[in-house]
C-alpha cells in the first residue's frame, strides 16, 4: 500500500510540489466533483427507480415511446437512434482519451484535432437529444385521459395495430376557441387546443366499430392490457381531454411521472453535455494558442477528458434504466 | 505525474472495441427479447439483470481506462470508487424497497387510482 503521509518534505503540501495521493491539485479537485456529480444523477436514477416501483404493472414501454429514426418515417425503429447516440458519445470519449494521450507525448497538432472531433461528437449528441425532445413532446398516437388521470390508447381491434386519432376523429362543428386573456378577465388564458376535441375524438371511435382502447396496465406477457369493444366504450365514458404528445402535466404515452423523469434527467445529462461541449470549446482554443504548450504540460486537457468521460459514464447509466430495463 | 507517459493507444482502441460489442449486445437483447431471458430471478428478469451487469462492465473500463484510474495510486483510487460502490447500491436498496411496499399498499390497500 502506498503511503498517504505528505509530511515527508519539509515543504507545504502542494505549493511546495508534493502531491497528497499521487494527484496534481486540479486533477483532484476534478475528482472531488465528479465524485459529488456522480452522487446526484444515482439520487435522480434511484428517484426514478422508485417511482417506477410504485407504477410497475402500469409504467410505459420504452421500446414503444422512442421508436423514431431521422429520415425513416413511419418506420419502427424501438431504440436504434438511442445506439446510435450511445456509439456517437462512446467514439468521443474515445477522441477524447486520444486527445489526452498526445497531450502526454506534447504532440500539439493531434491534440487539436482529436479535441475538435470530441467537439463534434458532443454537439451531435446534444441535437440527438433535442430532437428525441421534440418527438416526445410532439407524440404520434394521441390518447385520451381519463377523471383518475389514466390514459387510454387507441388500436385497431382485427390487426392490434395502434391508430392515430387523426386517423379517425371525425369534425364536430364547436364554438370552442382557445380562450386568450385579452377575450376576459386578464389574466385567464390557457394554452393552444389540441388538434381535436374530445368530442370529435369520441365520434370517430363511435363511427369506428373495429376500434379498441388498451389500458396502462401491462398483463402477463408485459404488454398493455387490450379492451374488448364493450370495455372501451364503458371506459370511454370517463375520458374528460385529449392528450398529443407529453408535458409535465399530461402525457400520452401512460404514467405522467414517465415524462416528468424523461424531461428531468434527460435534460440534466444535456445540460451536462452542453457545458462539456462549452469547457471543450475553451480548452480546443487554449490548445490552438499554444497556452499549453507553453505551460510544459497538457494537463487541463486531462481534466477536461475527465468530466467528458463522467458524462458518458453518466449516459451510460442512463440508457440502461431509461431505455433498456 | 507518478506514472510514465508511453503512449496508450492500442489499450484506447481495446476498450473502444469493447464498449461497442457490449452496446450491440445490450440492444440486439433489447430488442430480441429471447424467451429463457423472461424467467424472473431475485425480483427481476434474468434480461434486466444481464443489462445491469454489462452497464457496470461498461462502467469499470470507462473508469479504468478512459478516467485512467488503473493509472492512479491505489489509496486514490480508492478514495473515489469506494464511497460511490457503497453508496449507491445502498440508496438503490432502500428506495426500491420502499418503492415496492408502496406498489403493494396501492394494490392492496384502499387506494382506488386506476378508474
Amino acid at each position: 500500500m502506498e503511503a498517504t503521509v505528505t509530511t515527508a518534505t519539509e515543504e507545504k503540501v502542494w505549493s511546495g510540489g508534493n502531491e497528497p495521493l499521487g494527484a496534481s491539485y486540479g486533477k483532484m479537485m476534478m475528482w472531488f466533483f465528479i465524485v459529488s456529480d456522480a452522487l446526484t444523477f444515482s439520487g435522480f436514477l434511484v428517484a426514478y427507480g422508485f417511482s417506477r416501483f410504485k407504477f410497475i404493472e402500469t409504467w410505459p414501454i420504452a421500446d414503444e415511446v422512442f421508436t423514431h429514426f431521422p429520415f425513416l418515417h413511419g418506420v419502427d425503429a424501438p431504440m436504434y437512434y438511442v445506439a446510435l447516440m450511445t456509439f456517437i458519445l462512446i467514439f468521443s470519449s474515445v477522441t477524447m482519451v486520444l486527445a489526452v494521450d498526445a497531450g502526454h507525448q506534447m504532440k500539439k497538432t493531434k491534440v487539436t484535432w482529436y479535441m475538435l472531433l470530441t467537439i463534434i461528437g458532443g454537439l451531435v449528441f446534444v441535437g440527438s437529444q433535442a430532437w428525441e425532445w421534440k418527438n416526445f413532446i410532439k407524440g404520434e398516437y394521441g390518447a385520451v385521459e381519463l377523471k383518475s388521470g389514466r390514459i387510454l390508447q387507441f388500436l385497431d381491434g382485427t390487426t392490434g395495430e395502434r391508430v392515430a386519432i387523426s386517423e379517425f376523429a371525425v369534425p364536430v362543428a364547436s364554438d370552442r376557441v382557445t380562450h386568450q386573456s385579452k377575450d376576459g378577465v386578464w389574466y385567464q388564458s390557457e394554452s393552444g387546443l389540441p388538434t381535436y376535441s374530445l368530442e370529435e375524438v369520441l365520434a370517430g371511435f363511435e363511427a369506428n366499430k373495429n376500434l379498441v382502447v388498451r389500458t396502462e396496465r401491462l398483463n402477463e406477457e408485459g404488454e398493455k392490457t387490450v379492451l374488448s369493444r364493450a370495455e372501451s366504450e364503458e371506459r370511454l365514458t370517463q375520458a374528460v381531454m385529449v392528450v398529443e404528445g407529453a408535458n409535465l402535466v399530461h402525457n400520452e404515452y401512460g404514467n405522467r411521472l414517465f415524462a416528468d423523469f424523461f424531461f428531468f434527467i434527460t435534460g440534466f445529462h444535456g445540460f451536462h453535455v452542453f457545458s462539456g461541449v462549452v469547457l471543450n470549446i475553451i480548452i480546443f482554443f487554449n490548445v490552438i494558442l499554444g497556452t499549453y504548450e507553453r505551460r510544459g504540460h497538457y494537463e487541463m486537457v486531462e481534466k477536461v477528458g475527465l468530466y467528458w468521460h463522467f458524462v458518458d459514464l453518466v449516459w451510460v447509466f442512463v440508457f440502461t434504466f431509461f431505455y433498456l430495463v | 505525474m507518478a506514472h510514465a507517459h508511453e503512449s496508450n493507444t492500442s489499450r484506447i482502441w481495446t476498450v473502444f472495441i469493447i464498449l461497442s460489442v457490449v452496446t450491440i449486445v445490450e440492444v440486439a437483447l433489447g430488442i430480441v427479447k429471447p424467451e429463457w431471458s423472461m424467467v424472473p430471478v431475485v425480483g427481476m428478469k434474468i434480461l434486466n439483470w444481464i443489462f445491469i451487469i454489462l452497464t457496470i462492465v461498461k462502467a469499470y473500463y470507462i473508469a479504468w481506462a478512459f478516467m485512467h484510474l488503473e493509472g492512479e495510486k491505489g489509496s486514490f483510487r480508492w478514495s473515489i470508487v469506494l464511497p460511490l460502490v457503497i453508496l449507491i447500491p445502498y440508496l438503490a436498496f432502500i428506495l426500491l424497497v420502499e418503492g415496492n411496499y408502496i406498489h403493494d399498499v396501492y394494490s392492496a390497500g384502499f387506494v382506488k387510482w386506476d378508474f
